[in-house]
C-alpha cells in the first residue's frame, strides 16, 4: 500500500511537472513571446529593453527553470500585465465562487444522477430505463453555454423568476448551478448505472437475495456500496470536467469566479495569469485523481493485491 | 453470462430482461440510428449544396430588414424563415452555411485525433514496459489540462482561423483513442492469430497494421463518431468565446456569441444556431450508438 501510495505520488509530481513546462513553453509556439507581449507598434529598441527586463533574452531552458524556481519558492507567477498585481492574488481571490458553484453543481448533479442510475439499471430496459438514456444521451449533445443561455431566456426573461447575471445572492447562484450540473449529470447517471449493472451480476448480490434480504436492502446496501467504488476513481477524473465546465458556466453567467478569469486573461494576452490559472486547475485534477486512486485502493483491498 | 443463475431467485423478474423488452430497446435504438443517420445526410447535403440549398447569400446585409423575427412569430415573414441577424443577414442562410464549419472542423480534427491517439495506443499497447509508461505518462498530463483552457491557450497563441481551431482540437483530444486502443491492443497481442504471425517472423508494423488494427476498426468508428459530436461542440465554444472562427464567415458558435448581445428582446437570435449545434451533436450520438449496436453487440452502453 505504501509503495502503491509513493509511485502514485512521483507520478502526480512528473505530471504536474510536465504540465507547468507545457504551459511556459505555449508561449514560445509563436516563436516571440515579447512580441505577443508588447502591443504591434512598440519600437525594435523597446522589445530590446523589454526582453531585458524580463529576461527574454536568456536560453529558453533557463527561464523556465527560473519560472519552476519561483513558482515553487515563492508562488510567484509574475504579476498580471493588466492589473500589476501578482497573478496568485488574482487567482486566489477567484477561488471561493468556483468553489461554490461547483459545490452546489454537485451536490445537484449527484442527487439526480444517483437515483436514476439506479432505477435505470434495476429496471433495465423498461420504459423507464430507455427515458432515462434516452435524457442522458440528449444532455451530452446539449452544448453548456446554449443550454445556459436558454435558462437566462427561460428563467430571466420570459417568466423573470431569477436574476441572470451577477453573484449579489443566491439566487444569482441558481441558474449557473443548474447549468454546471447538467454538464456533470448524464456522465454521472451513466456511471451509477453501468457500476450497478456490474455489480448486480455478481453472486453476492444472488446470496443477499438468498438470504431473504428486502429488495430495496439489496439494491441499497449491498449494490450500491460496491458500484460506488469505480465512482469514486472517475470523480477525480471528472474535477476536470468540471473545471473545464466552470469555465463556460462562469462566462456565460458572468460569475466572477476562476473560469471566467481565464477567458478574460486569454483574450487579454495577460499570460502569468493564465500561467497560474492552468497550473491551479492541474494541481486539482493531479491531486483529485491520486486521491481517489488512494481512496480506492483503501477501500477496495483487490486493487492494492495487484 | 451469470444472468441466467440468477434467474432462479424468485421475485428478480428484472435481471433477466424479457426478450420482448430487449426486442423493444433494439428497435428504440435502430430508430434512433436512423433519425441520426438522418440528421447527419441533412448536414452533409446542406454543406456540399449550400449556395442551392440556402435561400440568400448568408454574407448580404440589409439594413432595412434586420432583427427580423422568424416566420413562426408574430412579425415574421415568409420570406425569411428563421428572421435576420442584427445587420439583416438571413439567419437560417447562416445556419446553412454554417454547417460547412461544423463538419469540416469536426471531421479534420477527428481525423488528426484519430491518427495521434491510435498510433500512440498500438505501440503503447504492444510493446508495454517503459514505451507504455511513457505514452500513459502523455495521456495523464494530457488529462490533466481541462481540455478547453489549453485549447484557448493554443489559438490565443497561433491565431484563430479554421486550420489553427481544428490543429488545436486535434492536438487535445487524441487521449481518448490512445486509451481505448492500448487497451484493445493488449487484449488481442496474446491471441492466436498474432502469436502466429510473430512466429511467420513478420515485421512489428505489419503485424500492428494487418492484424491487429483491422479489429480495432469497429471501435475507433464508433468512438470517432461520437468525437465528431464533441468536436463539433467545441469549435462552436471556441468561436462563442471569440476564440474560434471570426466574422462574418458563419459559424453556430459565433452566431450564438452575437445573438446573445439581443437575447433579452431577440431571443431567437441566440436559441436558433444554439438548437443547430445541438441537433447535429444529437444527430451524430444517436449514429454512433447505432454503429455500436450494430458491430459489436457486447460493447453495447450501459
Amino acid at each position: 500500500m505504501k509503495a502503491y501510495i509513493v509511485r502514485r505520488l512521483f507520478q502526480a509530481i512528473a505530471v504536474c511537472l510536465a504540465i507547468s513546462m507545457i504551459s511556459f513553453f505555449l508561449l514560445f509556439l509563436n516563436s516571440d513571446p515579447a512580441l505577443l507581449l508588447l502591443p504591434p507598434e512598440a519600437e525594435i529598441e523597446d522589445i530590446q529593453i523589454f526582453k531585458k527586463s524580463m529576461g527574454l533574452d536568456r536560453p529558453v531552458l533557463i527561464q523556465y527553470l527560473d519560472f519552476l524556481k519561483k513558482i515553487l519558492l515563492h508562488g510567484d507567477f509574475g504579476n498580471s500585465f493588466v492589473s500589476q498585481t501578482p497573478a496568485l492574488t488574482l487567482v486566489m481571490e477567484r477561488i471561493p465562487a468556483t468553489l461554490n458553484l461547483s459545490l452546489l453543481a454537485v451536490l445537484l448533479a449527484n442527487a439526480l444522477a444517483i437515483p436514476m442510475g439506479i432505477i435505470s439499471a434495476v429496471k433495465r430496459y423498461t420504459v423507464i430505463d430507455n427515458l432515462i438514456t434516452f435524457l442522458a444521451l440528449v444532455g451530452q449533445a446539449m452544448p453548456l453555454y446554449w443550454f445556459g443561455i436558454m435558462l437566462i431566456i427561460i428563467f430571466g426573461v420570459f417568466l423573470g423568476w431569477l436574476p441572470i447575471s451577477g453573484s449579489d445572492s443566491f439566487a444569482h447562484m441558481i441558474l449557473p448551478s443548474i447549468t454546471l450540473s447538467a454538464w456533470l449529470l448524464p456522465v454521472n447517471m451513466r456511471l451509477v448505472r453501468s457500476g450497478m449493472l456490474d455489480v448486480l451480476n455478481q453472486d453476492y448480490i444472488r446470496t443477499a437475495r438468498a438470504k431473504g434480504l428486502f429488495e430495496r436492502t439489496v439494491i441499497i446496501k449491498h449494490a450500491f456500496k460496491n458500484a460506488m467504488i469505480p465512482m469514486v476513481t472517475v470523480t477525480g477524473m471528472q474535477l476536470s470536467l468540471l473545471l473545464g465546465g466552470a469555465v463556460v458556466t462562469e462566462t456565460v453567467f458572468a460569475w466572477p469566479g476562476l473560469g471566467r478569469l481565464a477567458v478574460e486573461s486569454i483574450r487579454m494576452g495577460d499570460y502569468p495569469v493564465v500561467q497560474a490559472i492552468v497550473v491551479f486547475f492541474a494541481l486539482c485534477v493531479v491531486i483529485g485523481n491520486l486521491l481517489a486512486d488512494i481512496l480506492t485502493a483503501f477501500i477496495d483491498p483487490r486493487i492494492r493485491l495487484e | 453470462m451469470n444472468s441466467e443463475t440468477i434467474m432462479t431467485v424468485p421475485h428478480v423478474n428484472y435481471k433477466k430482461p424479457s426478450s420482448k423488452l430487449k426486442v423493444f430497446r433494439k428497435i428504440w435504438d435502430l430508430k434512433l440510428g436512423v433519425i441520426g443517420g438522418l440528421i447527419l445526410t441533412g448536414m452533409l447535403i446542406c454543406a456540399v449544396a449550400a449556395p442551392f440549398v440556402a435561400p440568400f447569400n448568408p454574407y448580404e446585409q440589409d439594413i432595412m430588414k434586420r432583427l427580423l423575427p422568424p416566420s413562426f412569430l408574430e412579425g415574421g415573414s415568409a420570406e425569411h424563415l428563421l428572421g435576420t441577424d442584427s445587420v439583416g443577414r438571413d439567419t437560417l442562410s447562416r445556419i446553412i452555411y454554417g454547417t460547412r464549419i461544423s463538419l469540416t472542423v469536426g471531421i479534420s480534427a477527428v481525423l488528426i485525433q484519430v491518427v495521434i491517439g491510435v498510433f500512440l495506443g498500438l505501440f503503447a499497447g504492444y510493446y508495454g514496459g517503459k514505451t507504455d509508461s511513457a505514452i500513459s505518462f502523455m495521456v495523464n498530463v494530457m488529462m490533466g489540462f481541462p481540455f478547453i483552457l489549453f485549447a484557448m491557450s493554443l489559438v490565443a497563441v497561433i491565431g484563430p482561423s479554421l486550420q489553427n481551431i481544428i490543429f488545436a482540437l486535434g492536438i487535445t483530444g487524441w487521449p481518448v483513442f490512445t486509451r481505448v486502443t492500448r487497451v484493445e491492443t493488449i487484449k488481442i497481442k496474446e491471441s492466436e492469430f498474432v502469436l502466429c504471425a510473430k512466429t511467420l517472423a513478420f515485421g512489428t508494423m505489419r503485424i500492428l497494421l494487418k492484424h491487429i488494427l483491422p479489429n480495432l476498426l469497429p471501435t475507433i468508428l464508433v468512438l470517432g463518431t461520437v468525437e465528431i459530436a464533441r468536436a463539433i461542440i467545441r469549435e462552436s465554444l471556441l468561436s462563442f468565446l471569440g476564440l474560434g472562427i471570426q466574422p462574418p464567415t458563419p459559424s453556430w458558435g459565433m452566431m450564438l456569441a452575437e445573438g446573445r448581445d439581443y437575447m433579452l428582446s431577440e431571443w431567437w437570435l441566440a436559441a436558433l444556431p444554439g438548437f443547430a449545434i445541438f441537433l447535429s451533436a444529437l444527430g451524430i450520438n444517436f449514429l454512433g450508438d447505432a454503429i455500436r449496436d450494430l458491430v459489436d453487440p457486447h460493447m453495447r452502453k450501459s
